[in-house]
């Protein structure tokens, strides 16, 4: 048993979390910012789709990937303007939305593989990003074992938490944003353009979530396959309504749901009597069970999902 | 402001107004609920498009294109329902939109300073790190007053401001408006209260059905005129209440007792009769008990001891329905939440509570001409303005409570729970509301009135009680007690003088 143990927990464990954990947080602190000003984000998962296929495809045309990652951040920004047509300017739910939103670029990124590459499966490898490893970090010997040498998202990711903290509770943008998701008439009646806000911040949030699924494709491996994503999108809402809507809480969540998928992988290599199957399941089964204890504590923005102004309004008071 | 319109799809809700403001006034914009007060204001402080007319401050012609340009006007407006964010502090709320910046980051000490500067000039007491949850209604009014203050407001509109005040509250809330009006601000006040339009206001522009019908100076003028302008018929300020021998016991509340969701008593054994052809008021500060024991007589919210009976039993059924089937009919305290189904039409409305009995409903199929013949005779004779199938959310609300009581009383009750029937409406519809309620103490139903509207209470009730923390404290005819006699009773105290003698105290 203690051989188990020692191949569970030992440090690559946790660098192998660290990588995992990274789209995933990145999509997670993407819903943050966007539940924040009040706009449901299912659309995740597509977003991750369409920052992974894009990040490929550029990557294919020009040998680049960082111009694979300017792609990716150009198609997140793009989807989720999407998004803002739908649920700010056209009205739609915000969870019907989000969720056509997924259909649409799960559809989308696969025709496009039959299209260019001819395979649904998946595409030609490309160059992934670079590693790269910290100067100072690389001499101490665990900490280079941890964050020693990973894709700059990795990186860009544990920077991006505490700065979206930031900027969300103390910048006045953090404020108005905040404010438009609890009571978008409140800030209105005080001159904070609620819809121009709130399509920046999706815009923002479509980035970032994108960056996930750079990460995922040229970070963690070298080719787009179809559904690449594999509910990852939905494991990050999962991680902000666990992190409480904060960034910080975000990406800590999403270590803990990364943690126990490499944990997972780790016991896949282990001699032991239970069906694969079961043994995949663990992470979405955590993530299951951190809702479901998570959803009663932790409050919403207030005005969460409502279209402004209100649908009901009966026009003169 | 002249010859401001303004429409909503089919509805006028402002047609050609013309109104002007002297500086350094209190004006008060009177008018019935739907009259285009709010809609008026809303397009003054930039929140509305006008359709056509022009606005003049200070002699300048000006565009309104939202809040910013009018506060840069230095119009500021209190909204009815406040426009704070119940999580954040008060100076979050206050400094949004106008934030002190130090290095890119909130600048929260300077903050602080701001709104304390602000509000020592004006004695509006804030602390700027509380939470807007965890203050009172007075303070949390305190807090937009301030927040217009904060953005150099000289105009200030303030829309319904006394609508969700405690008697108390508003005379601070006068005290606050004769401060602002003393450093030179001009006030504008919306209501459509008479009482406190001849008490607060220098002058009065009255608007009724979207036009302006007349201004007047306040101490030119008396309450039945104003009334008169605002209905645009004689009205009757006064309730006549005959006197009548009351009946049986029809309602009867034997210590009655109910907690609330985490084990604390709201009511601790409250003892209750009401006779027929009896009317009883319950006087108290909002948050006694009253929504506890309106939910503990209509049977949503089960006893945690004690009795409740309808024409002497003891309803077979829990919930609402066994209370109906005595013969209880309920007019609830929040008309949205609990009177109508907003989105839902008229014809459905109207028949909430029965629509499974004939001749609504036959095998469990509504049927459509009974129903519409009789919803139709409850819009005309309660002059509830609204078409059938319209969603009872756009009916203005002295209309969809109107629609409520009009529903309630319909089918002869034994028992009235009337929970505060006239909140929100405007003079036409109170007199109407009042008028019926009496017609029902006369043909005999026990009337349990429930009501923060002290005027009404007095207006109407043979009997009072006043509810404190849970209990009856006290109990007596109506006569025996004094406005301010219930106030202190209200918050707990007795009165010096033993005037209410005579009153049974609990």
């Amino acid at each position: 048993m203690s051989d188990a143990w020692d191949v569970i927990f030992q440090i690559n464990t946790l660098t192998a979390a660290l990588r995992l954990a990274t789209p995933i947080a990145l999509a997670a602190m993407a819903g943050t910012l966007s539940e924040r000003a009040g706009i449901v984000n299912i659309g995740l998962e597509g977003k991750l789709l369409a920052g992974a296929w894009a990040a490929v495809y550029v990557t294919y045309v020009t040998g680049n990937p960082w111009l694979g990652v300017l792609a990716a951040v150009a198609a997140g920004m793009l989807v989720g303007l999407l998004l803002g047509l739908f649920a700010i300017r056209l009205r739609a739910d915000h969870v019907v939305a989000g969720v056509g939103i997924n259909i649409l670029l799960l559809g989308l990124t696969t025709w496009l593989m039959q299209v260019i590459w001819g395979s649904r499966g998946t595409s030609p490898t490309v160059t992934p990003l670079p590693r790269w490893s910290i100067p100072i970090v690389r001499d101490i010997p665990v900490l280079e074992e941890l964050v020693g040498s990973h894709a700059p998202l990795v990186y860009f990711t544990l920077l991006a938490a505490p700065l979206l903290w930031v900027v969300l509770f103390r910048t006045p943008a953090g404020l108005r944003l905040r404010m438009i998701g609890e009571h978008p008439e409140a800030a209105d009646t005080v001159g904070i353009p609620v819809h121009r806000t709130q399509y920046l911040t999706l815009l923002a949030a479509g980035a970032l979530a994108a960056l996930g699924g750079a990460q995922l494709a040229l970070g963690d491996l070298a080719w787009f396959s179809q559904n690449m994503s594999a509910g990852r999108g939905y494991m990050a809402l999962a991680a902000n309504v666990f992190g409480q809507w904060n960034p910080i809480g975000s990406l800590l969540a999403a270590l803990l749901f990364a943690l126990t998928d490499a944990v997972q992988m780790r016991i896949q290599t282990l001699p032991n009597p239970w069906p694969t199957e079961l043994v995949q399941m663990l992470p979405y089964l955590l993530t299951v069970l951190v809702l479901s204890g998570a959803v009663k504590r932790s409050r919403p923005p207030a005005a969460l999902g409502r279209h402004y102004p209100p649908d009901h309004s009966a026009g003169a008071p | 402001m002249r010859g401001v319109h303004k429409r909503f799809g089919p509805v006028v809700a402002n047609d050609g107004v013309d109104l002007a403001v002297a500086p350094g006034e209190i004006h008060c914009l009177l008018g019935e609920n739907g009259a285009g007060k709010s809609t008026l204001m809303k397009i003054l402080y930039g929140l509305y498009q006008p359709d056509g007319g022009e606005i003049r401050v200070r002699g300048r012609q000006v565009r309104m294109r939202g809040p910013r340009d009018a506060m840069a006007l230095g119009i500021g407006m209190v909204h009815q329902h406040f426009m704070l964010v119940d999580r954040m502090t008060v100076a979050e709320n206050l400094i949004a939109g106008i934030e002190p910046v130090r290095h890119g980051l909130i600048d929260l000490a300077r903050a602080r300073e701001q709104v304390r500067a602000i509000a020592d000039r004006y004695g509006l007491r804030v602390d700027p790190d509380a939470r807007v949850h965890d203050l009172s209604v007075g303070e949390q009014q305190r807090v937009e007053i301030l927040k217009a203050l904060m953005r150099n407001a000289d105009v200030l509109i303030l829309d319904e401001p006394t609508a969700v005040l405690t008697p108390q509250e508003v005379d601070e809330l006068f005290h606050v408006m004769q401060q602002l009006k003393a450093d030179g601000k001009t006030l504008i006040f919306i209501t459509h209260k008479l009482r406190e339009t001849m008490a607060f206001s220098d002058r009065v522009t009255v608007l009724r059905a979207g036009r302006n019908a007349g201004t007047v100076q306040t101490a030119a003028t008396n309450p039945q005129e104003l009334a008169e302008m605002m209905v645009g018929r004689h009205v009757s300020l006064r309730v006549s209440r005959p006197p009548q021998t009351p009946g049986d016991v029809l309602l009867e509340l034997e210590g009655v007792s109910v907690t609330d969701g985490r084990g604390h008593a709201r009511l601790r054994g409250v003892s209750l009769t009401v006779r027929s052809g009896e009317i009883l008021g319950i006087a108290g500060v909002e948050g006694n008990g009253q929504l506890e024991l309106e939910e503990a007589v209509a049977g949503l919210r089960p006893l945690a001891g004690g009795k409740v009976r309808i024409g002497g039993q003891e309803p077979l059924r829990a919930g609402p329905q066994g209370r109906r089937d005595l013969g209880l009919a309920h007019i609830p305290s929040d008309r949205l939440r609990r009177g109508l189904a907003a989105p839902l039409r008229l014809t459905r409305n109207g028949i909430l509570g029965r629509h499974w009995r004939a001749p609504f409903a036959l095998r469990g199929v509504l049927r459509e001409p009974p129903i519409r013949s009789h919803v139709s005779q409850l819009l005309e004779r309660f002059q509830i303005r609204g078409r059938l199938e319209a969603p009872a959310g756009t009916l203005s609300g002295g209309n969809q409570q109107k629609l409520v009581v009009a529903r309630e009383l319909a089918h002869g009750p034994k028992v009235i729970l009337a929970c505060q029937p006239t909140r929100g409406v405007d003079v036409g519809a109170i007199e109407q509301i009042h008028a019926q309620l009496l017609k029902m103490r006369s043909a005999g139903a026990a009337i349990l009135l429930i009501s923060a509207d002290l005027d009404e209470l007095m207006a109407l009730s043979d009997r009072l009680a006043v509810l404190y923390e849970g209990r009856i404290l006290v109990e007596g005819p109506a006569e025996r007690f004094t406005k301010p006699e219930l106030g202190l009773w209200m918050a707990g105290q007795r009165p010096a003088a033993a005037g209410a003698e005579g009153a049974r105290n609990v």
